[in-house]
Order: structure tokens, then sequence, then C-alpha cells
């Protein structure tokens, strides 16, 4: 697809833009891209959404870690995950706990997980009594929303889950 | 190698069998997951997206869910059966690698025999688990995907914290790392001049649309992914209802502008959905940009009973088929882009063809009657 602007080259952005109620897309090359302020996102990630998380990281208000703070784990430093808006391991999550907090809640509205609990392969005492916690409540909303079927498989996976038997 | 010789192989998306399937085209609901001990995708060597491609080989296709399933590394494809599964919707832009450097070692897809469930390995993250159905089934597809989930779980040693839930490597997929998406048709809502209200309203309720191939791409033939934005907090029961709930307003606003086309506009309407009927009958060549403007119109026919001869799973079938891989796979070779716009209108033609040349004669009166 070629360029609606200088009409030569090869379209990579494809803006819609919803105007007086009409939608319309534009189809633009890297360069009428660029001159009109347009990130082309060449790299993977794409860049808005790194700006958006670096410019979130800097008005959170919490806990701003040195930029050459390290993960111990993956080497990451606080600085590459401004910049690239990737976290590098799972360990980073916890390098990085108390700022991660304030971008989730910025981001998501909350920071802390109420979904699905995780049991691994072998789990301890209080893993296994958080997944049956979560469970228990998905059961109720699962009576709430009449979805008896679907309660009746809680209600046995948390049996045999309280009898130390995983399903 | 190539993709197994099923030729319905990972579409039985398009089987037009969900709820509202002249509306909605399919669901998706996918997972984020990441194994412990190993870097995320952008920052994983060759041995970490190794060590994951080998756990989820050696122990996690044994689960139930995966016996008899297919894994295709990418690595081992040709370009054009990568760009198959892709325009199948079965891999992402990023599992394919940019800029011509091909897929990274260690990427793959995972699809069950049976249930409409896979994975992609080694995206973003690690695993990217997914249920693919047609028309509007969120809570069955939530159910296939997270019966993966818990198999695989029992398995696999999960990347989780207590507090912020299954880590990711972007913070905006962290918590439940559930997207669950609806692909809907909305040619009323555009033609009524109402989407763009409709689209406002979705960013005010935590949700967010994008074009027919994800993140990134563009809107074309009325076609709009409404998904969920934020994925920590709500429970996945509650971010599957609430995607639910509002994706149904959206089918009855979409309901209620096609009736107000008939009542206000019908031979304007008529004349545009016979005429996009009779270009793709009978143009020689198409692009595909073209092909899905003009389906849209067939497509906005066919659910209006004004072209009763063609059915939904016809019109869905001709938008994956027309794509430029699926094409070249069918000519056995490369073709350009000229060939390519040939290639496609023959195909439709044929199709067309094969459903009936009916239509004109089905309907309720003959084109001339009804301007």
């Amino acid at each position: 697809m070629i360029c609606d602007q200088c009409d030569k080259n090869e379209a990579v952005v494809h803006l819609t833009q919803i105007e007086n109620n009409e939608m319309t897309v534009v189809h633009l090359c890297d360069a009428c891209a660029a001159e009109r302020g347009l990130d082309t996102g060449n790299e993977p990630a794409g860049l808005p959404l790194t700006d958006f998380l670096a410019q979130m990281s800097a008005d959170s208000g919490s806990v701003t870690p040195e930029p050459n703070e390290r993960c111990g784990f993956c080497g990451l430093s606080f600085a590459d995950f401004r910049e690239t808006g990737r976290l590098g391991c799972p360990q980073c999550w916890s390098t990085f706990a108390q700022h991660l907090k304030g971008l989730t809640k910025r981001i998501h509205g909350d920071s802390v997980h109420h979904g699905k609990v995780y049991l691994p392969p072998d789990p301890t005492a209080s893993e296994r009594e958080r997944r049956l916690n979560a469970m228990r409540e998905q059961l109720d909303r699962a009576v709430t929303a009449e979805d008896f079927e679907r309660a009746a498989e809680l209600r046995d996976e948390i049996r045999s889950l309280e009898q130390g038997t995983v399903l | 190698m190539s993709l197994p010789s099923v030729p319905d192989f990972g579409l039985s998306w398009l089987d037009a069998d969900g709820d509202f399937p002249e509306i909605v085209l399919s669901t998706r609901v996918r997972l984020a997951r990441n194994l412990q001990g190993h870097a995320f995708g952008p920052r994983a060597r060759v041995n970490d997206r190794e060590a994951v491609l080998r756990s989820v080989r050696t122990v996690g296709l044994n689960v139930p869910l995966l016996r008899e399933s297919t894994l295709l590394e990418l690595p081992d494809l040709d370009s054009r059966t990568r760009e198959v599964l892709l325009e199948r919707r079965l891999v992402s832009r990023d599992l394919l690698g940019e800029g011509g450097r091909g897929p990274q070692r260690g990427t793959a897809v995972v699809l069950a025999a049976s249930d409409p469930v896979g994975m992609m390995l080694n995206e973003e993250d690690h695993m990217r688990l997914q249920s693919l159905v047609s028309g509007l089934r969120l809570r069955e597809a939530w159910r296939s995907v997270d019966r993966l989930d818990d198999e695989l779980g029992r398995v696999l040693p999960y990347a989780f914290h207590h507090e912020f839930g299954f880590l990711t490597s972007c913070p905006t997929n962290v918590g439940t790392g559930l997207r669950a998406s609806v692909l809907v048709h909305l040619p009323g809502l555009v033609l009524t001049k109402e989407i763009s209200k409709v689209l406002h309203s979705l960013g005010q309720v935590g949700l967010t649309f994008r074009g027919l191939y994800g993140e990134g791409s563009e809107v074309i033939g009325n076609f709009f992914q409404i998904s969920n934005q934020t994925t920590l907090g709500k429970s996945e029961e509650e971010l599957i209802d609430h995607l639910d709930r509002i994706v149904r307003q959206v089918i009855r606003h979409e309901q209620h502008a096609r009736q107000i086309l008939l009542r206000d506009a019908r031979s304007v309407t008529e004349d545009k959905i016979w005429r996009a009927y009779g270009l793709l009958r009978y143009a020689r060549s198409l692009s595909f940009e073209e092909l899905m403007n003009l389906l849209s119109g067939v497509r906005l026919g066919a659910s209006l009973n004004l072209l009763p001869q063609l059915r939904v799973y016809t019109l869905n079938k001709l938008m994956i088929f027309t794509q430029s891989a699926h094409l070249a796979q069918a000519a056995g070779r490369d073709l350009s882009k000229a060939e390519c716009d040939l290639h496609r209108a023959s195909y439709v033609r044929r199709i067309l063809a094969d459903e009936g040349d009916a239509p004109s004669e089905a309907s309720e009166g003959p084109p001339s009657e009804t301007a």
C-alpha cells in the first residue's frame, strides 16, 4: 500500500482517526508519519506503550529505584525497564516490587491480584490454603450467578484439594 | 515442512456456530504464563527459549488436553506456512520475527487435536495459552483455556506472585494474564455513523478495540476486535462477564442500526449490497482491502436476508482463504501482488458460483424491483 501523503513510499503506519463521528484510515510511510509526530515503532515493543509506561513510572509517585539498580537474576537495570517497558524475568517483579505496585495501580486501578491462585506441582500448606480461599470465592460467585454446573465442579475440586488429593 | 493435510486445520473458529454468528465472527481468550527460572521473551537467550520448549515438549504435551496435539517449531516451517498460520490467527506477527529476520530458535505453536485450544511458545511471554472459537462464546472459551491452564500448571512451575498474580514481561498483562477479545462486524453502526460513540464508550468501561489482526492492526471491512484493557485486580470471571455484557450491548446497538437502515434507507442499502455482490461475483482482480470492504456489504446483506443463499460460514471462509499466503499456498508458488489479486478474484468467483447463483432468484424480488 502506498503512502496517502507523499504517494511514493510504502505505507507502514495505518492511522485510524475519528473526527466528527467519521472514521477515516490514513496510510502513511515512515517519513510522513514522523512528520506528523507519529512514532513508527520499528522496535518489536510498540513504542507508544513504552512511552506510556515510562511516563506512568515517572508520575506514579511511588518509590523509584536508582536507574542502575539491577535485578540479581537477569541483570535488568531499572533504566532498562524504563526504556523498554518490559521486565526481564520473574525475579524483577520482586526486585522492583515497591515501584511496580504504584505502576500497576495506575495501569489497572489495582495492584493486588484477585483472580485464580496458582497451585504449584508440589504446594506448601500456605499455597494450598490460598488456592482454597480463591476457589471458595469462585464458588460463591458461581452460586450467585446461578451457574450450578460450574459450582458443582468447583465443589468437587475444593473437596479433593482439602483432602490433599489434587484432581 | 508444511501444515498437516487437514483442510480446516486450526479453523474451527470459522464455523459460524456460536451465538450471533452474523455479527460475531469469533471469540478468543488468552492467558499469558511464564515459567520460573528463565528470562522473559525479550530478554531470553537461546538456552532459556530452548529450556521452555523442552519443558513443554517433554512434560506439557502429556497433559490430557494436549495428547495428540501438534507442535510446530516456527524455524522449521517455510515462510509461506508461517504466514498461513498468521492469517489463521494462530500465531502473532511478533512470534514470526521482526524485519525479515525470521522466527527465533525455540519459538513454536501448539494446537490441540480436538479442543479449540493451543498456545504460542516463546513470544513475549514463555507461554500464551489460547482458546479460539466461533461466534460469541466467552464463558465457553474461558473454561477451555482455564482447563488447559490447570492441567499445565500442575506439571510446569509457573512464575506466580502472591500479590501480583501471574507474572508477565509487560506490566499491562500481569495478574490474571487474561486478554479476552471478540471479533465483531459492525457495518450498521458505521453506516449510521454511530460507531464513534460506541467505540468511545468502550474506553470508559475499561475495554478497548483493535483491528482484525490484533494490536497495531488497522480496522478493515468494519471488523472490530473488542477486548478487556486491564488484567489485574478483578477475577477472570468478572473480566469475562463484564466483556460479555458490554459486547451484548454493542450487538443490540448494531441490530438496531441495521433495522434503521432497512426502515429509512432500504433502497440505498439494498443497492450497496447488490453492487458489492456483483463486484465480488464478476470482478477479475481484487485487492484484499477491496475484497474485505465488499465482503462487509455482502455479509450485511446475508444477515438481513437480502442475499438469502449465502451462508455466514462461506463468507468467513472467503476472508481467510483469500489472504496472500493462502492464495500462494493454493497456487503452490509465490505470487506477485498483481497475480495475487487475479487469483483472489478467481477464488471468490468460484466459491460464490458454488454457493449457487440463486440469490437473485431467491430474494423477495429481482434487483430491478428494489430500486
